[in-house]
């Protein structure tokens, strides 16, 4: 199954210029080699976990075994379906994530780039990301993953605190995760993230700041900063609920944050959205479409896509939810091809209300050019500039509206220099 | 157990009774019990059909006027006076003798739970006496000062009363019936051999209670042959049956189907069914003079059977019996449904409620953040709590009710503002209505006496406590060699919150306290403003004494600093006099936000989340730029719990 190593290889030092290129081209407007319908990213749930983390809420599962060729087959019938329907021609980025991913054959991995390959094109400069847990992934596992197809590894460090790390229920050490980001870096140069949280019960200021520091001595390009949110149903929250944990500072935690991002900042990074910093240009191409509101196609147990779906007449953009529990999941998928669950329509209202939230977490915020791609026939002055409350934002400096763009001050923008 | 004649206090003689109840110590604490609880809930359905059960009428002309006592029982709150009415009921064969029968003239279930009497309460007693059959009705009577004015009109029905202290009431081990005995010769003037000793509890010596009642309070001076001269001196009202009048017949006979007239509204009404009370409903032929029971004549609406009223034939007019004051609301709260849907549901609700207690003044209001709702006027305290009980219990209405205020004078010196009022002293019930300090020639505050009565160990904290009240002593007495009986003229203001809680907590639960109305004084009053950022907030003005405005003033700003949310700029909460900032708190401005990670997967539940914002928004009041949520409002305007 695994794709020839030359290939693979080529895509990684590919995707990394095209990347900068695309990113140069900034956020001016899209490359529009395809018309936007036809391109669409992806992103592929892998459901199943070794140990429930205790602040964790997504859609996961540790399961006693994983028939994995019948999820693998599973993922590639849906990849197909979907691209039928979405009508896309172009796949620009692909992301697995979950769940541990990494815990999956890179084999699975492999069949599924190749599939959507074969159903839709995927370029060789696509972006391929895979989540992975400092625990399970050996170097040459990921090496493995390399020659699968990923060139671009999200590793869920969370902590450099080992009691920290037990208080997540992370199943890896500090050392682990500082092993794990040395080999990720050695095979994947240039092309790996972490991901740091902040805000946890007790936490301090001062500390995290160390482990900022010491992480960006050891780290690649791309780091993601979390604030803990307690879900509802985690153990964490129990524990805060019932008293035995102290809840997070909030003051403490915006602290963090504030610092943290002048740390990054003198460090080179852009804060290119409110969670995630990059240099060197190094921005993930996959969670911008997002932000963007690109097309994106969901496949796997529970996974979100929001496209068109042109390849069966449609016209409207709909938001969709496969099914959440992995069984059931997979028999849908074996009986219609595909496991969706749920799907709404978007309105023209909702499709502008979500560039508008995606959007404004970004530094670029939302350009007139791309809020006319959604809405040819009103401008952002024509909406927002009578609004009151925008008036109210604009004079106490929290939000910018000018000939370029709509875009929160201070925020994810603070003080980057403009565009040369 | 002692049965003193008691010289007339009232226009009848008074029994005094000892009852030596170790059940009863302690002033009107609630008490939960659940076998209480669960005999309220099957009395309750009995009730329901006794009355239609019994069929058979009572033959009421075998009771001649000198067979007949009318008594109440008067007592102290919570010295026993229901659990007594229970035994006595039990001995005339009234209800059957079992272990169930609690409180059983206490009807309501707000009665049974906090263990008081709220509504007076009428029962017949069929008692044979050295083979004489007597009629003895029996009113219940609240003991509580807020519910007097149901005791006053209780005993207009009486010729006598019987007075139960309990012997025990502030410590069981230090019960002795030879002290207590001074206390009433020193308090009441009532010598000592002039009392029955009884345990209400274990039946011993009730028996000789009905015997002098019969002995010593002399039957009612009332004719059968006069025209018909009946009091109505309660009503209740039934929403099947309409108003049930309580009467007691002064001169002649009613029946069914006869015509009668109000005095007070000239209406004439016919008679549906009268009956005696025993202590339910139970239809009888006719009732006579000197009786006591109810009738039912069509009355739809309670203010036809006004209390007080008199009821005669028609062609025989009779001169109106004297009546009853209205009683003068002491206590005002701000009352709103805690959704503005429930409006209309709450509306009939407090109608209803105010058919069965017309001491409620019920004014229209409404709050710019609370809505619609009502200002209500009670008796005290207990009265609003227990009418607040009523609605959620008998109602299954939920409503915020603001911190009770009293009613502030103001004498007016601006002759513009004496001719819009057309008056020169105005009583002001709502801050927003009060004048200005230049408009105004003096303010004046009601003022009550309180009485306490404490072992001498807290007399120290106990008047630390009243001079923080802003109160002044009057008087300070030993009833006996270790307990002291204080009384103090009090600012009403100062008792309404919380000043029972603090009493009953610096005692460890032992001292008393009681009250009565005394008028106004002058007083040095202040309006004061909270603000957000400077702007005014309507709702939140105070009307408070310049001495304690600052401790209020704080209270307000730290209650508002816990609930207003955190904006994205900071809020100033201030509170001023004037131009005078007294009080003030900081909100800080909020920092985080969005933090969270977004994703393909979050989107949908985060634009849920953004919509829900969306709609809590337009649900809040703007004070300037400040978004100020209802509950906000509710944490600083409504009751607080006991501290």
């Amino acid at each position: 199954m695994a794709l020839p190593g030359t290939r693979a290889r080529g895509w990684a030092a590919a995707a990394k210029i095209a990347q900068r290129r695309r990113h140069a081209e900034g956020a001016r407007g899209s490359s529009s080699r395809a018309p936007p319908s036809s391109r669409a990213a992806l992103y592929v749930h892998w459901p199943y976990c070794e140990k429930r983390c205790s602040y964790c809420n997504f859609n996961k599962y540790v399961p006693r075994g994983v028939d994995e060729a019948a999820m693998r087959s599973c993922l590639v019938t849906e990849a197909q379906t979907l691209l039928r329907l979405s009508g896309v021609r172009r796949v620009e980025s692909v992301f697995f994530g979950g769940g541990t991913p990494s815990l999956a054959s890179p084999s699975t991995v492999a069949a599924v780039l190749e599939a959507v390959d074969q159903a839709a094109h995927l370029p060789a400069d696509s972006e391929v990301t895979l989540e992975a847990n400092p625990t399970s992934p050996s170097g040459a596992r990921l090496a493995a993953f390399g020659a699968a197809g990923v060139n671009r590894l999200s590793i869920g460090l969370q902590s450099l605190d080992d009691t920290e790390l037990q208080l997540l229920g992370r199943t890896h050490s500090a050392r682990d995760a500082l092993q794990t980001l040395a080999e990720a870096r050695r095979l994947f140069p240039g092309r790996v993230s972490v991901d740091l949280m902040l805000g946890l019960p007790a936490q301090q200021v001062g500390p995290w700041l160390g482990q900022l520091r010491m992480l960006l001595g050891r780290c690649d390009d791309h780091l993601s900063l979390y604030q803990l949110t307690l879900e509802r149903g985690t153990a964490l929250f129990t524990q805060v609920q019932r008293g035995t944990l102290p809840a997070p500072d909030p003051e403490l935690a915006a602290e963090m944050y504030q610092e943290g991002r002048a740390v990054l900042r003198e460090a080179g990074f852009r804060q290119y959205e409110v969670s995630n910093f990059a240099r060197n240009g190094a921005l993930s191409t996959h969670n911008w479409t997002y932000w963007q509101c690109g097309q994106y196609l969901g496949i796997g147990p529970g996974a979100h896509g929001r496209f068109v779906p042109q390849g069966a007449g449609g016209h409207t953009r709909e938001a969709r939810i496969q099914t959440l529990e992995p069984d059931n999941w997979m028999k849908e998928v074996m009986l219609f091809g595909h496991g969706t669950r749920r799907r709404v329509p978007l309105g023209q209202l909702e499709l502008l209300e979500e560039v508008l939230a995606m959007g404004l977490r970004t530094d670029v915020g939302i350009t007139h050019q791309h809020w006319q791609q959604f809405e040819p026939q009103l401008s952002l002055w024509d909406v927002f500039g009578a609004s009151e409350e925008v008036k109210a934002l604009l004079a106490q400096g929290l939000l910018l509206l000018d000939h370029r763009c709509v875009v929160v001050a201070g925020g994810a923008r603070a003080r980057r220099p403009r565009e040369p | 157990m002692w049965t003193p004649v008691g010289r007339g206090r009232w226009h009848g003689r008074a029994l005094t009774v000892w009852a030596t109840s170790a059940a009863h110590r302690g002033l009107l604490e609630p008490r939960l019990t659940p076998s209480r609880g669960a005999a309220a809930k099957s009395r309750t359905a009995d009730r329901l059909y006794s009355s239609a059960d019994r069929k058979e009428k009572i033959d009421m002309s075998r009771f001649s006027v000198e067979n007949i006592r009318n008594f109440s029982i008067i007592a102290h709150v919570d010295h026993g006076k229901s659990t007594l009415a229970d035994r006595l009921l039990e001995l005339t064969g009234t209800i059957d003798k079992t272990k169930n029968n609690k409180q059983v003239l206490d009807k309501l279930q707000v009665e049974r739970e906090r263990g008081i009497t709220v509504k007076a309460q009428t029962a017949s007693l069929f008692y044979n006496c050295e083979g004489k059959q007597y009629l003895l009705n029996l009113i219940d009577t609240p003991g509580h000062v807020d519910f007097s004015y149901e005791v006053s009109r209780s005993l207009s029905a009486c010729q006598g009363v019987l007075l139960v202290v309990d012997a025990n009431e502030i410590d069981l081990k230090n019960a002795d019936p030879a002290r207590v005995e001074k206390q009433i010769e020193k308090v009441f003037d009532i010598p000592s051999d002039e009392c029955i000793k009884i345990s209400a509890k274990l039946g011993t010596n009730v028996e000789r209670v009905l015997q002098a009642v019969i002995e010593r309070i002399p039957p009612p001076k009332v004719h059968r042959k006069n025209p018909l001269k009946a009091l109505v001196f309660d009503s209740t009202f039934d929403q099947y049956r309409g108003v049930i009048a309580n009467v007691a017949l002064f001169d002649g006979v009613v029946s069914k189907g006869d015509k009668i007239i109000s005095a007070h509204t000239k209406k004439t009404y016919e008679v549906n069914e009268v009956g005696v009370l025993n202590p339910n409903e139970q239809p009888t032929h006719k009732l006579y003079a000197g009786q006591v029971g109810y009738l039912i004549a069509g009355m739809k609406d309670v203010t036809e059977a006004q209390i007080g009223d008199t009821l005669y034939l028609p062609k025989q007019p009779v001169e109106p019996l004297p009546g009853f004051k209205s009683a003068k609301p002491m206590v005002f709260a701000g009352m709103y449904p805690i959704d503005q849907s429930e409006y209309n549901n709450l509306k009939s609700a407090v109608e209803k409620l105010t058919i069965n207690d017309s001491s409620v003044t019920v004014h229209r209001d409404s709050s710019l953040a609370l809505g619609a709702g009502w200002r209500l006027g009670f008796l005290g305290l207990l009265h609003m709590e227990v009418f607040n009980q009523r609605l959620e219990q008998e109602y299954n209405a939920s409503v915020i009710l603001t911190t009770p205020t009293v009613p502030y004078k103001a004498v007016l010196s601006s002759a513009k503002l004496i001719k819009e009022y057309r008056e020169k002293e105005i009583t002001i019930i709502n801050p927003a209505q009060f004048p200005d300090k230049s408009k105004v020639t003096e303010y004046l505050e009601p003022v009550i006496l309180g009485t306490i009565i404490t072992p001498d160990e807290y007399t120290g904290k106990v008047m630390m406590l009243c001079q923080a009240r802003r109160a002044v002593q009057k008087n300070m007495m030993y009833i006996d060699q270790n307990r002291v009986m204080l009384k103090y003229l009090f600012p009403l203001n100062e008792i309404v919150v919380d000043f029972y809680d603090s009493l009953k907590s610096l005692s460890s639960g032992y001292a008393s306290f009681d009250y009565e109305d005394a008028g106004y004084q002058t007083a040095d009053l202040v309006k004061m403003d909270i603000l957000l950022n400077g702007n005014l907030v309507e709702e939140l003005v105070t009307i408070v004494h310049k001495d304690k405005a600052h401790t209020v003033g704080k209270a307000i700003c730290e209650r508002l600093k816990d609930s207003l949310p955190r904006q994205l700029f900071e809020i100033a909460i201030q509170a001023a006099i004037g131009s005078k900032i007294i009080a003030r708190e900081t909100v800080k401005a909020y920092r985080k936000n969005v933090l969270a990670k977004c994703y393909g997967g979050d989107i949908t539940r985060k634009m849920k989340l953004l919509k829900r914002q969306a709609e809590g928004k337009k649900k809040l009041r703007k004070i300037g730029n400040i978004e100020v949520p209802k509950d906000a409002f509710i944490k600083v305007l409504r009751t607080q719990p006991d501290k």
